[in-house]
């Protein structure tokens, strides 16, 4: 993080943002395809600057060992690892809440017994994690770490509290839109990916600008869950759907049928 | 199977930045260690992770996952609470001078190919993250006849490349500039 106090004002990066997305729509009036994933050289979020590569990704076909991919099981997750609300002898405070959803290939196949680990701030938006040097209070009951297996039709579940927004030195006043980190694994290492999902109607969504580096707005809306009543639980819980498509598998349909 | 839910060309979700704060949520204990130094083969796989301006980065996070050393795929649980089996994944998160280490070994090659260990590289700055290889100088002649490698133009595959060192292999990660490591995009991936 850098010591230098950031001199950009939330209007500067504003101005940012809204000409990377201009340039962008003229992008797509010359007939580029849309893009879903975040640009890598993404100006307006200042630590991108010196951390992304310049020349163009390599293509690679996978081999053997980038065709699987790491296997997990109840040895190395336990099942209330999925609750982040009775993790620490006591109760967090917060709006609870539950994250559901199905892990998938761009296929529709699911996402079978893999790892789906998250973390988060707590409800004052504070991160245990050392470094995080917000002024608010940490909650003892609240560790903010959740890890689970999907199941068999690729589902996936936590219990939690909403993450509050907190304060961030991009800018000057910047400020994260609620969010929950996800590091999921596919059936191949070529789907391994880390994401972050937000929630709906967030305002400091607009002004966030690793958000904003999906530059198609489309794409990036699939990065918030939506609040789902079914989900919810009555007297206990709002309840939040996202589902978590990976890149598409290597392997033919019938390879993934003689596996399962 | 027949209660598969299929839902042809859906459009996969965007990757993030992992951000600053993932030290205490996905370092595990014991996880850049795939086999016990004391293990027969056992080799050190280290380096320093740097951005454009050679700047070492100190909070990045880098995966590795390989075949074993006869080259077996390795198809047991337990990467993320150690113990007798061989997984085959490695998580390990840059110190801060930059630098990372494994404990692994030397995992065994496809016919014709030369051996390497998958590797995905995640930081705060990086908004998605970076696949790529590290092969092991093991067999020269593999190296020059692979035909992944061969692909590779040449003033670049070096990149690509551990060199032996008297700890093991020493494989830095350079994010960008002229010497920037090559990253991989794989079929089915965002051109």
């Amino acid at each position: 993080m850098s010591t230098t106090p950031p001199t950009a004002t939330q209007a500067d990066v504003d101005a940012e943002i809204s000409a990377a997305s201009a340039a962008y729509d003229a992008e797509l009036r010359a007939g580029t395809a849309p893009r879903t994933q975040p640009r890598l050289d993404y100006a307006p979020y200042r630590s991108s600057r010196l951390r992304h590569p310049t020349k163009d990704l390599h293509h690679a076909d996978p081999e053997s060992i980038e065709l699987v991919a790491p296997v997990f099981g109840h040895r190395d997750v336990a099942v209330d690892e999925a609750d982040l609300t009775i993790q620490d002898g006591g109760e967090p405070i917060g709006e609870r809440m539950v994250v559901a959803g199905r892990v998938v290939d761009a296929d529709g196949r699911p996402v079978r017994r893999q790892l789906v680990e998250i973390w988060q701030a707590n409800a004052a938006g504070r991160y245990v994690h050392k470094g995080d040097q917000h002024p608010a209070p940490i909650d003892p009951h609240f560790t903010g770490v959740g890890r689970c297996l999907t199941d068999d039709d690729g589902g996936y579940r936590f219990t939690t509290i909403k993450p509050g927004p907190y304060p961030w030195r991009n800018h000057h006043n910047a400020w994260r839109p609620a969010h929950i980190h996800f590091s999921v694994f596919g059936s191949e290492f070529t789907q391994r990916m880390v994401t972050q999902v937000y929630f709906p109607g967030d305002p400091l969504l607009a002004l966030d600008p690793i958000y904003q580096s999906i530059v198609d707005p489309r794409a990036r809306e699939r990065l918030v869950a939506a609040y789902d009543h079914d989900l919810t639980t009555h007297e206990w819980a709002t309840g939040y759907r996202w589902d978590i498509v990976l890149t598409g598998s290597h392997a033919t349909p019938m390879e993934q049928e003689d596996d399962a | 199977m027949s209660h598969v839910r299929e839902q042809p060309d859906q459009v996969p979700v965007p990757g993030q930045t992992v951000g600053p704060f993932y030290g205490y949520a996905l370092p595990v204990a014991g996880g850049e260690q795939l086999v016990p130094a004391t293990h027969p083969g056992a080799v050190r796989l280290h380096g320093t992770v740097t951005d454009g301006e050679g700047t070492p980065v100190p909070d990045s996070l880098l995966e590795i996952w390989q075949a074993d050393a006869d080259g077996s795929l390795p198809r047991a649980e337990g990467s993320l609470r150690r113990g007798y089996p061989f997984t085959g994944f490695g998580r390990a998160a840059t110190d801060g001078g930059g630098s990372y280490e494994f404990t692994t070994v030397v995992p065994g090659a496809e016919p014709g190919r030369a051996p390497f260990v998958a590797m995905t590289v995640f930081a705060r700055g990086l908004l998605n993250r970076l696949f790529t290889r590290v092969y092991l100088p093991v067999d020269d002649a593999a190296l020059r006849e692979d035909p992944f490698l061969a692909g590779v133009p040449q003033e670049r595959r070096h990149t690509l490349v551990a060199t032996a060192d008297e700890h093991g292999y020493r494989f830095d990660l350079r994010l960008q500039g002229d010497d920037e490591t090559v990253f991989l995009t794989f079929p089915r991936h965002e051109a």
